[in-house]
């Protein structure tokens, strides 16, 4: 028995055991660490489509930091919500960290950034992106959430854990954002750190290694904690093949999450001896650097690092991409009005990609010299492994065909979802096959792909997943125009910023270049789409306004939404609107009697029977 | 609010949730240790040259060592078997033994392996093999000492859960011996690996 | 596993295997000895640790009656454990260019 008794706002709100507080704490955490990633990014897109001229007067920035004046001001005196009042103050932060990231020597002394500098940017850029925005909002934001109350668990199965998890996240978070500050600046030797450059950066590089350690820790309790929930708290009635598709994808990919990130940890622990002992892991004997011999034992290997990193670095991509495929499937059950198509498919090739996704990784090192055999062997799973993606996505494809479409914003995000996953699938064929690799390897188009993937795939996904349950977590409907804006906005930009990278990239532009290849003659003829790409960029973050927006007005003056505003069959709907915190999730302990998606069952008479509900009726 | 299944086991599964968490745990332990491991492996078949451990390091010792950390294997199994038999007094023995052992493992290593290898300039830098040494039983070491810290607790101020729930205390003890075999079981590979070959 | 005398046979089991484990013990030390080339002396090592750890995870951690699951989820584990090693291996050892003999 775990009762939770007295509280204080430590206990209640910021040292909570509730997986929906931790859920919020997560999400909140992640959206800005994204808006702080992408606004990186668009650092960066400065210097690409101009590059060696100065900043101007930081036009975003100013975005920012009004952004964050105007929301501050709005949390004090008008809303009076904590929460609106401290996002305005992040917001503010955030645009002094901006303001001291676009000026200063070592960065961008006189407003013209350095290539030391670029290459801090993509770096952190990667890194944030992936271990502190996407991967936390979709797991431990909606995953967090969602999860128990879809399998009708008062909490997750360990909910000291969960606590302990979210914090190692946030301290990882911090440790990175420390890292801007060391001298040397940030890691710059890309989000994969290889070896021996990253043996030999300066010293944020030690810090990122720091950074990431605290967030293998809080990734690992998280995965321990959602593999056990999933299988243990499941309420009566849930069996497996009852469960919402959602719960299957975030339980494969804690279990990818579990076993694949550990290698990175031996990797990252390996590296750290490196720079900080002085031993040779990575380091081949005989390494010139500057001007004579690296005084150093040798007898390392640079390709350890790599095989070690991708051995998770691959799995990570799953992980990225499969909760994301749990919230469209959710969206398009429920809009489509029919049950998913094809749910024991999905599956089935659920489990089977988590298993192929630990035997492809080397398909990122055709180009370190292995062997034909092996080679072959890498091309051949991941050829493979396209297979049950296909399923996945052929399923979602026919579910729609036949029934009742509602375009709410949600479903328009899950909509645009897949096509823009389709790309990014296709695109990444050329990739897997070794000989058409050896040309388009560590180009543009590698960025091209994936980014298509995760950007308006999974971040799609993600905003899908914001719109649809936001009503649950605070009650209140978010605006639907502004949410149609901010969707086709965000898809026409989308497209603007990595269609053209596959041109760039077939052209034969490297990636990580700091001029955007301006200095290549294979380079001069597409170097054009750096502008168009740029102003896409700028483009898109403009529209993300849009959505910081929604969600601020929505929390204030957001129409009531009741418990069930979607008319959803899936167990957290039956759970009150905003349920509430440290007291178990459902007034009454659910039973369940049917499948996920029972909707226009014919002799129902409304066309949805939630899950716990017995009899037709 | 109650978290089902925290103590009494559940029925289709036949397990209590800590049972279920601390396998995961264990499970990407053996990732953790096989990174390394393949990090052994990697770096000694690329080498031109790699020493015999025996001519570096300390067989005595090292046997020495294992015959500690598996003694102390047996007595935490005692010790939770002590529990089962409703023996407050015998757990605390056992347990006591437990991480006395697990101590005795820790001092051997510091003061009588690396600390006479640090006289002697044998630092990690010096080699690959040194390097993955020190890095393996290292990281080892590590986690024997977070399991003597929580075997400490539990003998400690964790035992006073034996008199209000005694059942989820013994299952507290069950696990945290799981995870203590666990160190052990590391040991009896890399024992032989790094010195007997 | 609740009544006394079930209790009291697992213990003689845990001083039974403590016993095997200090035998074994000697002999992969005594093992070390042989003047084998140094892929026998590997096998050899493993097998020999691969007993050693079976005992320890079968009668100490109380593998032999565990659940289904945990079954499932360490044959995974050991199934990735065993790709980590050796697909790396043949990895480096199918490198085209410089070999190192």
């Amino acid at each position: 028995m775990t009762e939770i008794n007295r509280e204080s706002i430590w206990t209640k709100y910021i040292f909570s055991q509730d997986h929906k507080v931790i859920g919020l704490q997560y999400a909140f955490t992640a959206l800005f660490f994204m808006l702080f990633g992408f606004a990186l990014m668009m650092i960066m897109r400065w210097q690409l489509a101009y590059p060696g001229k100065p900043i101007p007067a930081n036009g975003f920035i100013w975005v920012i930091g009004l952004l964050g004046v105007v929301i501050t001001l709005i949390g004090l005196f008008r809303s009076k919500k904590n929460v609106i009042t401290l996002s305005g103050i992040i917001f503010l932060f955030m645009a002094w960290i901006i303001i001291y990231l676009t000026s200063g020597e070592g960065r961008m002394p006189e407003g013209i950034m350095i290539p030391d500098f670029y290459n801090s940017l993509g770096a952190m850029h990667g890194t944030i992106m992936i271990f502190l925005g996407v991967v936390p909002l979709l797991v431990g934001g909606l995953g967090n959430y969602v999860l128990p109350l879809q399998i009708g668990a008062p909490d997750m199965a360990f909910p000291k854990i969960n606590m302990v998890s979210y914090w190692s996240y946030f301290l990882g978070g911090i440790t990175m954002l420390i890292s801007f500050f060391v001298p040397g600046g940030a890691a710059n030797s890309g989000w994969t750190s290889y070896p021996p450059l990253s043996d030999l950066a300066t010293t944020g590089q030690t810090v990122w290694l720091f950074g990431m350690v605290l967030l293998i820790t809080s990734s690992l309790l998280g995965s321990i904690n959602f593999i056990t929930t999933v299988i243990q708290l499941r309420t009566k009635g849930l069996t497996w093949m009852r469960l919402p598709f959602f719960v299957w994808a975030q339980f494969v990919t804690a279990f990818l999450l579990l076993l694949a990130f550990p290698p990175l940890e031996a990797a990252g622990v390996l590296q750290l001896m490196d720079r900080l002992v002085g031993t040779s892991f990575f380091l081949p004997s005989g390494l010139y650097v500057g001007t004579g011999p690296l005084p150093v034992s040798g007898g390392g290997s640079p390709l350890l690092w790599q095989h070690l990193f991708w051995f998770l670095a691959h799995p990570e991509v799953y992980v990225l991409i499969l909760p994301a495929m749990g919230i469209v499937a959710e969206i398009i059950a429920n809009n489509t009005r029919k049950p998913l198509w094809g749910y024991r498919s999905m599956v089935f090739a659920t489990i089977f990609l988590g298993f192929m996704s630990f035997i492809v990784w080397a398909h990122h090192m055709f180009m370190t010299g292995m062997g034909t055999t092996m080679t072959a062997f890498f091309q051949t799973t991941t050829m493979i492994i396209s297979i049950p993606s296909v399923i996945i996505l052929s399923a979602f494809f026919i579910s729609l065909w036949g029934g009742s479409i509602r375009f709410n914003t949600p479903m328009l995000f899950a909509l645009g979802f897949l096509p823009m996953f389709g790309i990014g699938g296709l695109t990444g064929l050329p990739l897997g096959l070794a000989s058409s690799d050896i040309h388009l390897h560590d180009t543009y188009y590698v960025i091209g792909h994936f980014h298509y993937v995760v950007a308006p795939g999974t971040i799609f996904a993600l905003f899908a997943g914001i719109y649809y349950w936001f009503p649950k977590v605070t009650g209140k409907m978010m605006d639907e125009l502004l949410g149609k804006i901010h969707f086709w906005g965000s898809m026409i930009f989308m497209n603007g910023i990595f269609l053209p990278m596959f041109i760039q990239g077939l052209a034969g532009i490297s990636r990580r270049l700091y001029d955007g290849g301006e200095s290549y003659l294979h380079a001069q003829d597409v170097l054009f789409w750096n502008e168009v790409m740029s102003y896409s960029a700028w483009g898109l973050g403009l529209m993300q306004t849009v959505f910081i927006i929604n969600l601020a007005l929505s929390l204030r003056n957001g129409k009531d939404a009741g418990s069930n505003p979607w008319k959803a069959t899936t167990l957290e709907w039956s759970a009150a609107s905003s349920p509430p915190i440290a007291h178990g999730n459902f007034d009454n302990v659910p039973e369940v009697y049917r499948p996920a998606y029972e909707y226009s069952v014919p002799e129902a008479s409304t066309d949805f029977i939630p899950q716990n509900q017995k009899e037709v009726k | 609010m109650q978290i089902p299944y925290t103590v009494e086991p559940r029925p289709d599964t036949g397990l209590h949730n800590a049972k279920i968490g601390i396998w995961l745990f264990l499970a990407s332990e053996v990732m953790l240790f096989g990174g390394l491991f393949s990090a052994y492996v990697l770096l000694r078949t690329g080498s031109i040259v790699w020493p015999e451990g025996s001519s570096i390091l300390s067989v005595p010792i090292g046997t020495f060592n294992t015959m500690a950390l598996i003694a102390s294997s047996v007595t935490m199994v005692l010790s939770w078997a002590a529990l089962k038999m409703n023996d407050l007094s015998k757990f605390k023995m056992y347990m006591f033994l437990t991480y006395f052992l697990g101590l005795v493992f820790l001092i051997v290593k510091v003061v009588f392996e690396y600390l006479p290898k640090f006289e002697h300039h044998l630092y990690p830098s010096e080699s690959t093999f040194l390097a993955i040494y020190f890095t393996l039983t290292g990281l080892h070491a590590l986690h024997v000492l977070g399991g003597v810290i929580v075997n400490i607790y539990f003998w400690g101020p964790g035992s006073k859960m034996w008199e209000t729930e005694p059942e989820r205390f013994t299952n507290r003890v069950e696990v945290a011996g799981l995870y203590w075999h666990f160190v052990d079981l590391v040991w009896i590979f890399l024992f032989p690996v790094l010195y007997l070959l | 596993m609740d009544n006394i005398e079930s209790i009291q046979k697992h213990i003689r089991n845990y001083i039974m295997v403590f016993g095997a484990l200090a035998i074994l013990t000697v002999i992969t030390v005594g093992a070390s000895y042989l003047q084998v080339g140094v892929v026998s002396a590997i096998v050899i090592a493993v097998i020999i640790a691969t007993v050693k750890g079976s005992l320890v995870a079968s009668i100490f951690m109380h593998l032999l009656s565990e659940k289904k699951f945990v079954y499932i989820l360490l044959g995974v584990t050991a199934l990735l454990f065993l790709v980590l090693m050796f697909v790396t291996l043949f990895t480096v050892n199918d490198q085209v260019g410089i070999h190192v003999s």
